[in-house]
C-alpha cells in the first residue's frame, strides 16, 4: 500500500534550484525548463560520493588533533598548543562557557557529524525503512551545525594577526590549522553530496528505478 | 504589496513527496506534510524588505572591511587588523590553504551573495524579468552555505577572551558593522520569498 506519491513515482524530477517540475526522461542530459539548473532525479552519485567524503574527514581528523595547532613564542619560552589542550587553556583560565563552546564546535560537531552521515549513508544503503523521520531531522541538523565547526580557524587566524609584537610575544598557526580546515570543508562537501530523498525511497516499494541518477 | 501566491503542485526537495502547495497569507510558512522540511513562506513586501535589507547589509559590509575589526595594545604598543590584514598575517607565515580558506568564507563568498542578490533583485523591482538572471541565482544558492561571517564574529569573541588576560583588547568599528551585518543579512534571507523569482511579477510592482 501506497499512502503517497513521490515526484518520481509519478515520473517527474523537481529542480533543485527553483522547485520546478519536469517529466523524466530516460538516458538523457536533462536541463530545467525555467532556469536552466541540470536535473537528476537524485544527486547524482550520491553514496559513493559521501562515502569518500567521510572516509576522508575522518583520517584527516586524526592529525588536525594530535599536530599543533599553533605555537606561541614569548618571553616566557615556546608553547605549542593542540585543539583540546586550547580548550584546556581556556577552561583553566576561568572562562568555561566559552572552553564549552569551543570543545562543542571543533570537536564534538566535526565526530558527530562524521558519525552521523556514515549512519545516514549507510543505513540509505541497505534500504532501511526504520526511524524515517528522525534520520531526516538527524541531516537537517548536521546541514545546519556544521559551519560552526569553522571556529577554531578564525581564532587561530585572529590570534596569528593580533599577537604579533617581535621580541615580546608572536604566535603562529601549526600544520593542524590545514587539516582541521579540510576536515571542515570535506564533511560539508559530504552532507551536500548526500540526498536526503534517498531516506525516503524505500517507502516506494520494492523499485527497479534504484538506480541513483 | 502582499500579494497571495496561486496554489501549485510541487515535489518535496527532502523527501520528494508530491503535494499541493497551500494558498499563503502573507507572513505563513508552508512545510512538507511528511516529513517537515520548510517548503516556502510568503514574507510581506517581500521584494522592498528584501532590497533594502541587502542595500544596507551591502554599506555594512564595506565598513566591516575597511577599518579595522580588532586591536590589541601591549607595554605601549599597539597591534591593529582588518579582515584582509589578517588573511595576509596567515599568508606570509606560509598556511596558505587556510588563509584561502579564511578569504572565502569571511570575505568572498558573503559579497558574492551579496551582489548577486542585488543583480537579481533590482531587475525584478524595476520590473525587468529576465531569463538571464537565473544563472546569477543559482550562484547565490550554490555560495550561500560558504559564507560564515557569524562563525568569524564568534572566533573573533573566543580570540579575545583568550588575549585578555595579556593585552588591553580594543573593538573597531568594523567589529560593530559586521555584528549589524549578520542581523541584516538574516532578516534579508528571512524576508526573501524565492517564488518571486520564478514567476511573472504582478501588475502594478515597480515598472
Amino acid at each position: 500500500m501506497r499512502p503517497a506519491l513521490t515526484a518520481r513515482e509519478a515520473g517527474l524530477m523537481s529542480c533543485h534550484v527553483c522547485g520546478q517540475l519536469a517529466r523524466h526522461a530516460c538516458g538523457a542530459h536533462l536541463r530545467c525548463p525555467r532556469c536552466h539548473a541540470p536535473l537528476h532525479l537524485r544527486k547524482p552519485a550520491s553514496i559513493s560520493t559521501t562515502w569518500a567524503l567521510i572516509v576522508a574527514s575522518a583520517i584527516l581528523f586524526v592529525p588536525a588533533n594530535l599536530l599543533p595547532m599553533m605555537t606561541t613564542s614569548s618571553l616566557l619560552g615556546t608553547q605549542r598548543d593542540t585543539l583540546m589542550s586550547g580548550v584546556v587553556f581556556l577552561w583553566h583560565s576561568g572562562s568555561w562557557p566559552l572552553a564549552a563552546v569551543v570543545f562543542f564546535a571543533s570537536v564534538v560537531v566535526p565526530l558527530l557529524k562524521i558519525l552521523a552521515l556514515a549512519w545516514l549513508t549507510a543505513s540509505v544503503q541497505r534500504r532501511s525503512r526504520r526511524r524515517l523521520m528522525q534520520r531526516a531531522r538527524l541531516y537537517r541538523l548536521v546541514e545546519f551545525v556544521g559551519r560552526w565547526s569553522m571556529l577554531d580557524i578564525y581564532v587561530i587566524t585572529l590570534l596569528v594577526a593580533l599577537v604579533n609584537f617581535r621580541g615580546i610575544a608572536t604566535i603562529e598557526a601549526g600544520p593542524a590549522a590545514i587539516a582541521f580546515g579540510a576536515v571542515v570543508v570535506l564533511t560539508m562537501f559530504a552532507a551536500m553530496s548526500f540526498d536526503p530523498r534517498l531516506i525516503w525511497d524505500p517507502l516506494a516499494g520494492p523499485d527497479d528505478l534504484a538506480r541513483h541518477d | 504589496m502582499s500579494l497571495t501566491l496561486p496554489a501549485q503542485t510541487l515535489a518535496c526537495h527532502e523527501c520528494d513527496l508530491l503535494q499541493t502547495e497551500p494558498a499563503l497569507a502573507p507572513g505563513q510558512t508552508a512545510r512538507c506534510v511528511r516529513c517537515g522540511a520548510f517548503l516556502a513562506r510568503n514574507p510581506p513586501d517581500s521584494l522592498d524588505r528584501t532590497l533594502a535589507l541587502t542595500l544596507t547589509a551591502a554599506i555594512l559590509y564595506v565598513i566591516a572591511n575597511a577599518w579595522p575589526l580588532v586591536g590589541l595594545e601591549m607595554q605601549g604598543r599597539r597591534v591593529e587588523v582588518t579582515l584582509i590584514g589578517a588573511v595576509q598575517a596567515l599568508w606570509s607565515e606560509g598556511m596558505t590553504p587556510v588563509a584561502a580558506l579564511v578569504f572565502g568564507t569571511a570575505l568572498l563568498f558573503p559579497l558574492l551573495e551579496l551582489a548577486m542578490i542585488l543583480v537579481v533583485l533590482i531587475p525584478l523591482r524595476l520590473g525587468r524579468v529576465s531569463p538571464r538572471m537565473a544563472p546569477f541565482f543559482r550562484l547565490v544558492r550554490s555560495v550561500q552555505p560558504w559564507g560564515m561571517v557569524e562563525v568569524f564574529l564568534l572566533g573573533m569573541l573566543v580570540s579575545l577572551v583568550k588575549l585578555s588576560h595579556m593585552a588591553t583588547v580594543l573593538l573597531g568599528p568594523a567589529f560593530w558593522a559586521m555584528a549589524a551585518l549578520i542581523l541584516t543579512v538574516t532578516l534579508a534571507g528571512r524576508a526573501f520569498d524565492t517564488r518571486l523569482l520564478w514567476q511573472a511579477p504582478p501588475a502594478g510592482a515597480g515598472a
